[in-house]
């Protein structure tokens, strides 16, 4: 049955134990983002830094919220994934999650890129759960946005070269 | 002409009943047969009123109120006696009955009749005879409840917003009544208007028009009902009920999307400044200025939704041949089912009232364990369609305690079988997410 690929194992134990879970300091942005349709909600912090190179790195994703198994597996997910990478690997694994999600069952998941993430490929053939898989992911994405933008600074994604002195610490 | 069929149903027969309901024959998610308990969203539609709507379009189909052909002619005579037809249905003369797109629209209608009176009298418009008492002043009160649809909600607030008003609401109990003894403190000299729902479409509690209204003719404030939840469900005579505007949709009682209908009392409709303006409303129009249609055509502007009526029109005649008495009874006998069965059912807490006294069928719940969503996912999966979420009343799914719920809501067509469907679908349910 499909419930039974929806309810994958991997995501029930995230959902029961989540990774990452809970809100700590410093933090570079919090948001707050809902899915209005059923009520799920996310506070969710970034924490940036450098590595030596001088490359914006993720060093922490903090949360709390509240949701269905497929919301609060899908921020246990993002955690496990992103944090350590850098912005620009995140931001990839963002792209490659939301895509998968999106293609109504039709792209496969590279489970290189996403890891426990590619458990989610069965959500993408239930149109109304998509909001809750990346209810995180979008809310990673929109602290990301805060982030730069408090320090004047561009996503490293939309910046050719992340090294070229504007984005000072 | 008549265009309206009659109901192929006499007595309640519950095999019979379901297979005037097309939908309810096909299967979903791998052959499950389809159990359909999302009535209070939307209800399913007989093949009578499909038959009415089609055969309007293929007959009579014309722009009515307008034209000099015979199409129109009798275009017009299907709307304005569906009108009577619905009319007829609540006990309520055809003038009085505006028809919207849908029961939000006319809950905004009357709170723009407000808003628009409020800002025309800032630069001295002329108001209809009688508008004054839609003109609010900053400090003036709007009472609404704790347990409204959005629908009955943010149109108040965004009135308040735009005048200076205030809202204030009567606040519900544990068990999801409304605590009718608050009522002294809320209600007074400055309150306007009192808008409440006549039953709930979150906890299922049915209200007592008649100890709110009194309350609020007693403070001369202009006392509007929502009653999408209740005129599908129970006989509502409304000129027997001492309120003012009383709005409700046609999909929930069997017919069409895209109608809704709004009755109002007519010195009230009088008074009130229109809220949709441009053609088929007016009464005279220059380059600077127009006037107005009397109601109800002051409030229909533009082509309107003619099928729609035509087939809300013999959803009323469906209803009508069973009965609004016996529907009610058969409900009654459902709720009761579902309530019991929830009652056996290890970690379940119902939301709202438990016992089957004043309360409609629309029952919602909480598994411990189990979000709400994940739980219809699986209902789903064995062809259970319900409600999760917090169903349009956010502030009352956190006055309850519960971020979302999942919400039953039988209806005519559903039989104890599917009732314990549900049942057996929930069990499955908790033994999936292991909470068993």
């Amino acid at each position: 049955m499909d419930v039974d690929a929806l309810y994958q194992e991997i995501i029930l134990d995230h959902y029961r134990n989540p990774v990452g879970k809970g809100l700590r300091e410093p933090f570079a942005a919090e948001v707050h983002h809902v899915n209005p349709t059923c009520g799920d909600e996310i506070d969710l912090r970034v924490t940036l830094g450098r590595d030596e190179s001088g490359h914006t790195m993720i060093d922490d994703i903090s949360y709390d919220g509240q949701g269905c198994s497929i919301s609060q597996a899908s921020a246990s997910v993002l955690h496990d994934l992103v944090v350590g990478k850098s912005e620009q690997e995140a931001l990839a694994i963002e792209g490659a999650f939301h895509e998968m999600i999106s293609s109504r069952g039709r792209t496969e998941p590279d489970e290189d890129v996403l890891g426990d993430g590619a458990a989610f490929a069965g959500v993408a053939k239930y149109p109304a759960r998509v909001k809750c898989a990346l209810l995180s992911w979008m809310a990673f994405k929109d602290a990301l946005l805060q982030a730069h933008a408090s320090e004047g600074t561009a996503l490293t994604a939309f910046d050719a070269e992340p090294d070229n002195g504007r984005n000072p610490q | 002409m008549t265009i309206i069929e009659a109901p192929s149903v006499g007595v309640w027969d519950e095999s019979r009943i379901r297979g005037d309901f097309p939908i309810l024959a096909r299967t979903v998610r791998e052959g499950r047969r389809l159990v359909y308990l999302d009535s209070a969203a939307t209800s399913q539609k007989p093949r009578s009123v499909l038959d009415a709507e089609r055969r309007y379009y293929e007959t009579a189909n014309a722009a009515v109120h307008r034209g000099a052909h015979q199409l129109a002619e009798e275009a017009t005579e299907a709307y304005e006696g569906s009108r009577a037809r619905i009319a007829a249905f609540v006990g309520a003369r055809p003038d009085d009955v505006v028809f919207t797109r849908n029961a939000t629209e006319g809950l905004n209608l009357v709170a723009y009749a407000f808003s628009n009176a409020t800002a025309k009298s800032i630069h001295g418009a002329v108001l209809p005879d009688g508008g004054a008492r839609f003109v609010l002043a900053p400090g003036d009160e709007i009472v609404v409840t704790e347990m409204e649809h959005h629908a009955n909600l943010v149109p108040w607030q965004e009135l308040c917003a735009k005048t200076g008003a205030v809202l204030r609401w009567i606040p519900i109990t544990d068990e999801g009544r409304l605590d009718l003894a608050s009522m002294d403190s809320i209600l007074g000299p400055r309150t306007k208007v009192v808008s409440f729902t006549h039953q709930s479409n979150l906890l299922g509690t049915i209200n007592d028009v008649g100890a709110l209204s009194r309350a609020a003719r007693a403070v001369g404030a202009l006392v509007v009902l929502d009653a999408c939840q209740s005129i599908p469900h129970q006989a509502v005579d409304i000129p027997s009920l001492d309120v003012d505007a009383v709005a409700w949709s046609g999909h929930k009682m069997l017919g069409p999307t895209g109608i809704g209908c709004l009755w109002l009392r007519p010195e009230v409709a009088e008074a009130m400044t229109p809220f949709i303006t441009g053609g088929s409303m007016i009464e005279t129009v220059t380059m600077a200025e127009s006037t107005f249609a009397a109601p109800p055509t002051r409030f229909e502007a533009g082509v309107p939704m003619v099928a729609q009526a035509v087939g809300l029109a013999a959803a009323c005649d469906y209803l009508d041949e069973l009965g609004m008495a016996e529907i009610a009874a058969h409900e009654q006998r459902l709720t009761r089912r579902v309530l019991d069965g929830l009652a056996r059912t290890t970690g379940v807490r119902v939301i709202g009232p438990t016992d089957s006294h004043s309360r409609g069928s629309a029952v919602s719940f909480v598994v411990e364990g189990i979000h709400p969503h994940d739980l219809g996912q699986v209902l789903d999966d064995r062809g259970v369609a319900v409600r999760v979420g917090h169903h349009c009343a956010w502030p009352t799914c956190r006055r309850m305690g519960v971020p979302a719920t999942t919400r039953v809501s039988p209806y005519l067509y559903n039989d104890d079988s599917d009732i314990d469907a549900f049942l057996a679908a929930l069990d499955d349910s908790r033994a999936f997410f292991g909470v068993a």
